[in-house]
């Protein structure tokens, strides 16, 4: 692998060496922040180029009033609530779903949608709310389960809909404007998805770089390698290197999935607060699989820990270490925010892989935010 | 007199299995002894007598609770009899008899148990141990957070305690540990923790995914029988490898650095690792062992191990250095660097 890898990282150098000047770029989904770091790839970058991680993770967007309600699903009476491992320990106002497990509740963890449904058959008195979390990756397989759900007449399914949009966070990033960008590294699987060419408004209304790539270190090079001759030539285009997987208008059965089953609504995100159509609510014809209908529950305002900067951390205004609870207060051990809670999260791969390297870009990180040129 | 018979033919553990009676006995009797057959065992005596002529024991205890009970590569029986096999043979110890625990829950299919019981008994068999005690006793039926539904299949856990004779000349511990010894792995890594997480997680993956779980006395006999300057040995169990060279830092205060390239692992545990987003390093091993042996040795035990049949992956995978601050650090496939760190607790796989 290092025959392939290496010239790649010589002309990544030589990219960077070409502009000159400081290049800031993000990796917008939490798989490539850890595949990054677990890769080593961090420790071979140019002195001059700086990767920070955005919204990418689902489990750390998920606004805390959507944990609440989690919560407050899984402890009413009868209720299985069916969710991905990850959202276990993440922490709400009345503690996180691990916990209420613990003292009673019937918490499962599920890989698939479709595990949940299949509870709901097999339990058909109880109701089983599946806490249906994720970007487009995960989102058209709980579309297709309320169809199912739907077909055969299973009126005890609902979903608690908190999957949302990447690319109206990215937007909502650069209309934002304090993060300095020059390009974004476009998540492989969720461009299964939604297609390369979804991303056109990024490159055409801000005028920012975007390359499409998948997760093995030749990949992500690639994808930097492209990104930073955008930024030499001036130039800000959508560019794939995930060629074979990704294509440009993305998964038409799965598009059409959600397209059927959801309508997009302003939603709340940790931190980052209601951003304009970038969830997904169940659509009018399928409300009655809404677990907040059915239940009646509003979820309540987000009351963030007052040490937690999960939501600088996922705009990518600040590097973990800079928060003043990483590593100290907030440890995988008990989390305090959500980007150290799930496997994706930037605060625990920072604390996984990069804590106390000798000469690493962990304790001697420097702020964030110097003007783009 | 005609014994009667207590109740119909049972196919299912119930509670009265361990109530102690007429049906504990034919549970014991009909079910238990019979494939794990030996003169102490056989006397159901409160306490078993074991003859000893001197010399250091070792003695230790594990308690096993894994789900599914039976498993791609193994299940539970052979799972208690390695484990404990295991504890012993990395202190340096030849492991002689084992007490056999058991809580059976009620609902328990009595062809699970007895399947369990079969691998158990061939398990001790390839380990050459004897269970020379044990005890059974009876769980009600767990039931689910509303309390009316049971939970999806019964259980069955399990606690060996063994005893082992440290054999004699063999020094091993961290303490032993310097710059520029070698780090040895006896073969693939985290193949069971992934075959494990696999079946529970509904994902099926190339049939070869199977659990390494094994009994590795004889393994580490042949590599202590070399005479070899081995410092310390241990199972990469919970918390993989990763885990194993945190404790040797910690405890030695020096680095150890390792070569991703170096480190045996199929193919197919690399795929199942990138899909469920688990770092492979972290994941639990049933059959596999870490070794710190000095410098000069590594290849003469990397020939040994590869001679063996649970050792023929065997590989010097990194070297313990004195760079300062002390951590465990891996040279990647791509050749970056990156710290390794010991994992916290559950890992879970990720959502997408």
């Amino acid at each position: 692998m290092k025959d392939r890898i290496a010239p790649l990282v010589e002309e990544l150098h030589h990219c960077c060496r070409e502009v000159g000047r400081r290049i800031q770029l993000m990796e917008v989904c939490g798989t490539h922040t850890v595949a990054l770091f677990r890769h080593g790839i961090r420790a071979l970058l140019p002195a001059n180029l700086r990767l920070v991680s955005g919204p990418g993770c689902p489990v750390c967007v998920t606004a805390q009033r959507h944990i609440d309600a989690a919560i407050e699903l899984a402890t009413q009476p009868g209720v299985i609530l069916a969710t991905y491992g990850d959202m276990l320990r993440v922490p709400g106002r009345r503690g996180s779903l691990e916990r209420v497990r613990a003292a009673g509740a019937d918490v499962r963890v599920v890989n698939s949608v479709l595990t949940a449904l299949e509870l709901a058959r097999q339990h058909s008195a109880r109701p089983v709310v599946f806490l249906g979390v994720g970007f487009e990756t995960t989102a058209p397989a709980t579309a297709a389960a309320v169809l199912k759900a739907e077909r055969s007449g299973l009126m005890n399914f609902f979903v608690l809909a908190c999957h949302k949009l990447v690319v109206p966070a990215m937007k909502a990033l650069l209309a934002a404007g304090d993060v300095p960008l020059d390009g974004f590294l476009a998540p492989g699987h969720v461009s299964v998805i939604i297609g390369s060419r979804a991303y056109e408004p990024i490159t055409a209304e801000y005028g920012r770089a975007v390359v499409v790539a998948g997760f093995e270190p030749e990949q992500m090079l690639r994808g930097l390698v492209a990104l930073v001759k955008q930024v030499a030539d001036g130039r800000a285009a959508v560019e794939n290197v995930y060629t074979g997987v990704v294509s440009d208008q993305g998964n038409a059965v799965a598009l059409a999935l959600l397209q059927r089953v959801f309508i997009a609504a302003d939603t709340p995100w940790r931190e980052l607060g209601v951003i304009p159509e970038s969830g997904l609510e169940l659509a009018p014809a399928y409300r009655r699989f809404d677990a907040l209908v059915h239940f009646g529950i509003e979820p309540g305002a987000d009351q963030e820990h007052p040490l937690c900067r999960c939501g600088e951390v996922i705009t990518g205004r600040v590097e973990p270490p800079q928060c003043p609870a990483f590593a100290d207060a907030c440890t995988p051990m008990s989390p305090i925010g959500p980007c150290m809670v799930s496997s994706e999260g930037t605060c625990a791969a920072w604390y996984k892989y990069g804590r106390g390297a000798p000469g690493d870009h962990v304790r001697q990180s420097a702020p964030i935010g110097e003007p783009r040129v | 007199m005609k014994t009667t018979t207590v109740g119909a033919v049972h196919d299912r553990i119930v509670i009265a299995h361990g109530g102690g009676g007429e049906l504990m006995g034919r549970l014991i009797r009909e079910h238990i002894l019979p494939p794990l057959h030996n003169p102490h065992l056989a006397t159901l005596g409160d306490s078993v007598v074991l003859p000893w002529a001197g010399g250091d024991l070792v003695f230790t205890t594990d308690s096993y609770v894994v789900t599914p009970i039976e498993f791609p590569g193994g299940d539970i029986g052979r799972l208690a009899v390695c484990g404990t096999v295991n504890d012993l043979a990395v202190m340096g110890a030849v492991p002689l008899v084992l007490s056999l625990g058991l809580i059976l829950e009620e609902g328990l299919p009595l062809a699970v148990l007895d399947r369990v019981l079969a691998s158990i008994a061939a398990t001790a068999r390839e380990a050459d141990v004897q269970i020379v005690t044990g005890d059974t006793k009876v769980i009600e039926r767990r039931t689910t957070g509303d309390g009316a539904s049971p939970t999806a299949s019964p259980g069955l856990f399990i606690n060996t305690a063994g005893i082992g004779r440290l054999r004699s000349g063999v020094r091993l511990g961290l303490e032993r540990v310097v710059a520029g010894d070698a780090l040895l792995v006896t073969g693939p890594i985290a193949a069971h923790g992934l075959a494990v997480m696999s079946v529970r997680s509904g994902l099926e993956f190339d049939s070869s995914l199977r659990s390494d779980v094994a009994p590795l006395n004889g393994l580490i006999a042949a590599i202590l029988d070399t005479g070899a300057d081995v410092k310390f040995l241990r199972d990469a169990t919970r918390g993989g490898v990763a885990g194993v060279l945190a404790d040797i830092c910690d405890a030695s205060g020096l680095s150890l650095v390792i070569d991703e390239a170096r480190v045996p692992l199929s193919v197919t545990a690399r795929h199942a690792a990138e899909m469920l987003g688990l770092d492979p390093l972290t994941v639990a091993n049933e059959g596999c062992c870490v070794a710190v042996v000095g410098g000069g040795d590594a290849e003469r035990i990397v020939r040994v191990c590869r001679e063996h049949p649970l050792g023929n992956q065997a590989a010097v995978i990194g070297e313990v250095t004195d760079s300062r601050p002390p951590l465990v650090e891996l040279v990647t496939r791509a050749g970056g660097r990156r710290v390794v760190q010991r994992p916290y607790g559950e890992e879970l796989p990720r959502i997408c």
